[in-house]
């Protein structure tokens, strides 16, 4: 997997539910391009259509609370974002995000700092963002093991195929 | 130790289990609902072939109870394809209800077990003493597949209710004031223990409607050790043996809250978010807040008790006109159990809208959707915007008798006004 990413992004607030990220009235869609371009349309309509393609979408406390619903990692991923830069997400959300590489990535504070439309750099091994335009660089908790073995085989399904077809 | 830790280290076959460790544990049952045909794709893009026993998985079909359009129809017929192709013992289509009663209901719910379900509020079932957290689509897939998923052991948090409840005070009641002391996040990743001589003396119904709201706080499981309402509930149904665990005398939570339930008051949940909680009386205070809809149902505030409580004031009431009333009984046995205590026909008398068991409304996919601008009550779990549909429409959650006391005037009410 790619360790260092770079992207624009853009900023939302706190306690972005999955209602915000992926309403319901749109979940018996399953073309994943389709859920894509709805996603975050309870924030704002226009996100989706206007979101710069391998981007980071950066929030505060708690993305993700709410419904199981996968179609919230599924929608972020087909929107062209490659990662989620938050203070802290819901445990089910971040579950779903690992299973489908989607990083969610603790950067305390984060969204206090940057601002739309700013590029920013993950660097996972060393566990930072940087901030191109003006330097600033903030340390972000490292994923923990299991996460990481999930993510560096790409995902919950790669890893599961390997599994399978040795048998 | 924890009896939520001995539930996992008993699954996944230790000796031992540390906060924090990773396990592998075993699902002792897996329900899939019908807003997760991800769950079928996943598996046959993984490699699966059968599930992993026909006996420990089901769909209820609850979210599209029946089908709002061609989409939503296409989903369950593939489901049912699935279904029939592995030749699931158990299948509960769109005439049952919302999934984690209807488990119970059937007697695939029962202490000690880990049940995995694809739906957030599957800590639902704690109030049984079992281990219920809800997963997405693919990591339910990994279940069917395997038969187990990976946990991290939580830190356990201890929410201790004692005391007795006064008049007008529910145990949704209970569960929004804590909402508003723990917040939204105040359980991310980790477990919630309700104890206290308030859960003693609770009912199924009551126990149900609190362990289903610790997801709102972000708890990955809720329990509550089985007292004897619940033995009676699951020993009549269980369809295997089951063990109950018990907490270790002396276990050290992570944290603790006390709460004297004899205290509280009617809660409200205000726009739009689970922990803006305050008192019934600190918002009337502020003046009128006009209703266009009240709703009850949900696997929050749609059971028996509930639905008496609602009937119970409106009797012999009659909503505003303008203003709609709408409720959707938790499963099928909840809906007959009304019927025949005449709940239904009082709530009809008073004008309310009944429509089929399932989730309805409650998260936006049909059945009671709000246009921008309408403002609902409501005894479901939550108010995010766009949660019942427009995101330009205010909810608040309260009690289901709040909900109908607030339905005779077509403003929020207290329902202790209706009470003797």
């Amino acid at each position: 997997m790619q360790k260092v990413l770079t992207g624009k992004c853009i900023v939302i607030g706190d306690n972005i539910d999955t209602d915000q990220i992926y309403p319901g009235r749109f979940l018996a869609i399953t073309d994943p391009k389709e859920i894509g371009s709805h996603c975050l349309c309870g924030v704002d309509e226009n996100i989706a259509g206007t979101f710069p393609g391998g981007g980071f979408v950066v929030a505060g406390r708690n993305f993700g609370c709410g419904s199981s619903r996968e179609h919230a990692p599924i929608a972020l991923l087909n929107m062209g974002a490659v990662a989620v830069l938050a203070d802290s997400f819901a445990r089910i959300f971040f579950r779903n995000a690992v299973n489908l590489g989607l990083l969610p990535i603790i950067c305390k504070g984060i969204n206090q700092h940057v601002k739309a439309g700013q590029t920013l750099t993950l660097d996972i091994d060393a566990g930072t963002v940087k901030v191109e335009e003006t330097g600033e660089v903030y340390q972000c908790e490292k994923l923990g093991d299991q996460a990481m073995k999930i993510l560096e085989a790409g995902g919950i399904k790669p890893l599961m195929r390997a599994r399978y077809s040795g048998q | 130790m924890h009896a939520i830790e001995k539930i996992l280290m008993k699954n996944s076959g230790k000796s031992t289990i540390q906060t924090g460790e990773i396990v592998n544990a075993k699902i002792d049952f897996a329900e899939i609902n019908d807003l997760y045909l991800q769950t079928v794709y996943s598996f046959y893009e993984m490699g699966g072939k059968k599930v992993w026993d026909n006996t420990r998985c089901a769909f209820v079909f609850d979210h599209y109870a029946p089908c709002p359009d061609i989409k939503s129809a296409e989903n369950h017929k593939a489901m049912r394809e699935f279904a029939l192709k592995n030749n699931l013992k158990y299948h509960f289509d769109t005439n049952t209800g919302v999934c984690h009663q209807v488990l119970a209901e059937a007697g695939l719910i029962y202490p000690g077990m880990i049940v995995v379900e694809t739906d957030s509020h599957t800590t639902t079932q704690g109030a049984f003493g079992a281990m219920g957290t809800g997963c997405g689509a693919t990591d339910m897939a990994t279940i069917l597949m395997t038969g187990e998923l990976w946990f991290r052991v939580p830190e356990i948090i201890e929410v201790r209710l004692e005391g007795e409840a006064p008049k007008g005070v529910y145990p949704k009641d209970v569960i929004l004031a804590v909402l508003g002391r723990v917040r939204a996040d105040g359980a991310v990743y980790k477990a919630i223990d309700f104890t206290g001589s308030y859960v003693d003396a609770l009912g199924v119904a009551g126990r149900m409607t609190i362990c289903n709201m610790a997801v709102e706080m972000g708890a990955k499981t809720a329990y509550m050790q089985p007292n004897d309402a619940v033995l009676e509930f699951v020993e009549k149904r269980a369809v295997r043996p089951y063990e109950v665990q018990f907490t270790d005398k002396g276990y050290r939570y992570s944290e603790s809250y006390v709460f004297d339930v004899s205290q509280l008051e009617p809660e409200l949940a205000c726009p739009s978010s689970v922990e803006n909680v305050h008192t019934l009386r600190s918002v009337i205070a502020q003046g009128d807040v006009k209703l266009n809809q009240g709703y009850i149902g949900s696997c929050t505030g749609g059971r028996v008790e509930d639905i008496a409580e609602a009937a119970k004031i409106l009797k012999g009431r009659h909503i505003p006109e303008y203003t709609r009333l709408v409720v959707i009984p938790a499963s099928r046995e909840v809906m007959l159990e009304c019927i025949t205590r005449g709940y239904i026909t009082d709530l009809m008398n008073a004008g309310a809208t009944i429509s089929t068991p399932g989730c309805g409304a409650c998260l936006g996919a049909h059945e009671g959707i709000l246009a921008p601008g309408e403002v609902c009550i409501t005894s479901t779990n939550r108010n995010f915007p766009g949660r019942m549909g427009s995101t330009e429409a205010l909810m608040y959650l309260a009690s289901p008798a709040t909900v109908a006391a607030s339905m005779v005037y077509g403003k929020i009410t207290d329902p202790r006004e209706f009470l003797d």
